[in-house]
């Protein structure tokens, strides 16, 4: 399909490696939460401690089987407070970490969160959505966490949030999570939703080394000498030391100094801040994944993300064969927001419709994004039914003047 | 191949999901062929009513729901009284008279299959009422070959029971057949 084009580097290679006859990759057809497991395991999860929430269960439910088989560790905790510091602890140590939750659970992370992004310490949290406030919907479908995952955590910061529609793209954005997380020094959010967690589809499980892997980026600082936790090298990065190993360093939630100890500084606090912003903020287009498909001619385009852009797809497909120029542009980046990329694909487009199941999250930041914030339409449900194509053609013939 | 939506229903603890699953994964991991599998969730699974809905197909499924089944499975009279309005006209539903008497005249083929009186009076064991039901959707659809069946259920069934869920299928296969 020459009109589809991805935003993820990896995604056009793979087909080709797979014709090649790689030996070891596998089919498998299980649900969404278990090729989050499989992808985790892939990018070298060893530590995942959590606590169980529908529909985020079969998460942890997988890997207390497999981490245990592969001498790695999982560790049921009482709550998601605790699931969250522990794995934060873990990551300093070393590990490559996951939690998973919902939004209950999301809501409880939240402090720690921001410690991991103070602390700059590489994590993935899971977010399995469901429908909210408080403990809402347990078994229903919404996408209402997104400004959460940007905003839920207090002060000025940065966050990466990672989504995916279909089991072949959680398992990559999953793998891809774990690079950044290790890449910027940072948490990263993966807000999946209760429809793609739980439906069961093909996946093709990619052969070791088919995709990239981000390793900890660690000290060369020998032991004996002066080692400063919070000193970027000439590209940015911090090189970092496993916690209780050769080197003692301090780590804290208060603003720091190159060597983790408090300071109130204006100057260190000003640069601190700026450098948590600016190490994320300043690679929008490098974290940027995305999906178009028939944008390049679209008179209508849909923004969607998710198990919302399943419908979204199946709504451009249909139109289609028929002649009507729709498009669509699935995010799978949604933080940093990529503005740069709705605002490319957006521009000829005479009206945008976001699909989406909240009251209109994404799309403030689309309207915020493209040059005529009138020309942008919500299409949702908000009812914890899955949006279907139906609900979108309806909103789709009001806009067109069509009439119910 | 048309696409294929089906629905599933009936109560919790009658393993309709787990049929549900066996098909699509034998039609995607020995049939070449793609597959959707979601079901109702909640307290409803556990006991109540249940529904699972798989689409097959030979192209990509995108919205992995079903609204109007080709085939409809209801094993229960609460799951017919709920779900009959949906089927696709000229659709196929089936059902076991031992839980369903049907009461409206709908567009669509109607099976009505003694399922469950049979695996009681060949295996008498109720635990594969489901594969039982999973023969006679085989059989009606021609969907998969009962083969790919047999492969998915050696890959999950222990041994021992291996060859009871054979017999089920076989006398699902036989009762659409007949």
């Amino acid at each position: 399909m020459s009109d589809i084009d991805t935003g993820s580097q990896e995604a056009g290679d793979r087909g080709k490696t797979l014709e090649s006859g790689m030996p070891s990759s596998e089919i498998k057809f299980i649900q969404g939460n278990e090729v989050c497991v499989e992808a985790a395991l892939y990018a070298g999860l060893d530590f995942f401690a959590g606590y169980p929430i529908t529909p985020s269960t079969e998460i942890a439910e997988h890997l207390s089987a497999r981490l245990p088989q592969a001498g790695k560790t999982f560790i049921q905790m009482e709550d998601e407070i605790a699931s969250i510091c522990a794995i934060i602890g873990a990551s300093l140590t070393g590990h490559k970490v996951m939690t998973a939750t919902s939004g209950p659970g999301f809501s409880l992370m939240q402090e720690a969160l921001g410690y991991a992004v103070m602390t700059e310490i590489p994590s993935v949290i899971v977010n399995v959505q469901r429908g909210g406030p408080s403990t809402g919907l347990p078994t229903h479908a919404s996408q209402g966490d997104v400004n959460q995952a940007r905003w839920g955590t207090h002060g000025d910061h940065a966050i990466i949030t990672l989504t995916a529609s279909n089991h072949q793209d959680v398992f990559s954005i999953t793998v891809d999570a774990f690079n950044l997380a290790e890449t910027y020094r940072t948490p990263v959010i993966l807000l999946f939703d209760e429809v793609v967690g739980h439906m069961r589809e093909k996946v093709i499980i990619p052969a070791p080394g088919q995709l990239p892997l981000v390793e900890r980026l660690r000290t060369s600082v020998r032991e004996g000498i002066d080692y400063h936790p919070y000193l970027p090298r000439e590209d940015g990065r911090l090189p970092m030391s496993d916690f209780g190993g050769v080197h003692r360093y301090n780590v804290t939630g208060l603003v720091h100094d190159m060597w983790g100890f408090p300071s109130g500084n204006p100057q260190v606090v000003q640069g601190l801040l700026r450098h948590l912003v600016d190490k994320i903020n300043n690679n929008a287009r490098e974290i940027a994944r995305y999906k178009t498909y028939f944008t390049e001619d679209a008179d209508c385009m849909l923004v969607s993300y998710g198990s919302s852009a399943r419908s979204a797809l199946h709504v451009v497909m249909n139109r289609r064969q028929r002649g009507e120029k729709l498009g669509l542009l699935e995010l799978q980046t949604l933080w940093p927001f990529p503005a740069h990329v709705v605002r490319d694909v957006c521009a000829r487009a005479e009206y945008v419709v976001v699909v989406e199941m909240n009251m209109g999250q994404v799309l403030e930041q689309v309207k915020l994004a493209v040059d005529k914030a009138q020309k942008v339409f919500l299409a949702n449900r908000i009812d914890g039914v899955f949006i279907n194509p139906t609900d979108i053609r309806n909103i789709l013939r009001l806009i067109q003047g069509k009439g119910v | 191949m048309e696409r294929c939506r089906m629905v599933f229903s009936g109560s919790g603890g009658q393993g309709v999901i787990t049929a549900a699953i066996i098909l699509a994964e034998a039609a995607v991991l020995y049939e070449n062929l793609t597959a959707v599998q979601s079901q109702s969730y909640g307290p409803e699974a556990r006991g109540g009513s249940t529904r699972t809905d798989v689409i097959i197909a030979d192209s990509t499924i995108y919205f992995p729901k079903v609204t109007q089944p080709n085939v409809l499975v209801c094993l229960t009279q609460e799951a017919y009284g709920k779900f009959y309005p949906i089927i696709r006209p000229g659709g196929m539903l089936i059902t076991d008279p031992r839980f369903v008497r049907l009461e409206k005249k709908v567009d669509a083929r109607q099976f009505e299959l003694p399922m469950y009186q049979t695996v009681m009076e060949k295996i008498g064991k109720p635990i594969v009422f489901n594969i039982c039901m999973l023969g006679a959707v085989v059989g009606i659809t021609q969907l998969v070959k009962p083969e790919s069946i047999l492969k998915v259920l050696e890959t999950r069934i222990p041994k021992n029971f291996l060859e009871m869920n054979r017999q089920a299928l076989d006398l699902g296969l036989a009762l659409a057949n007949a």
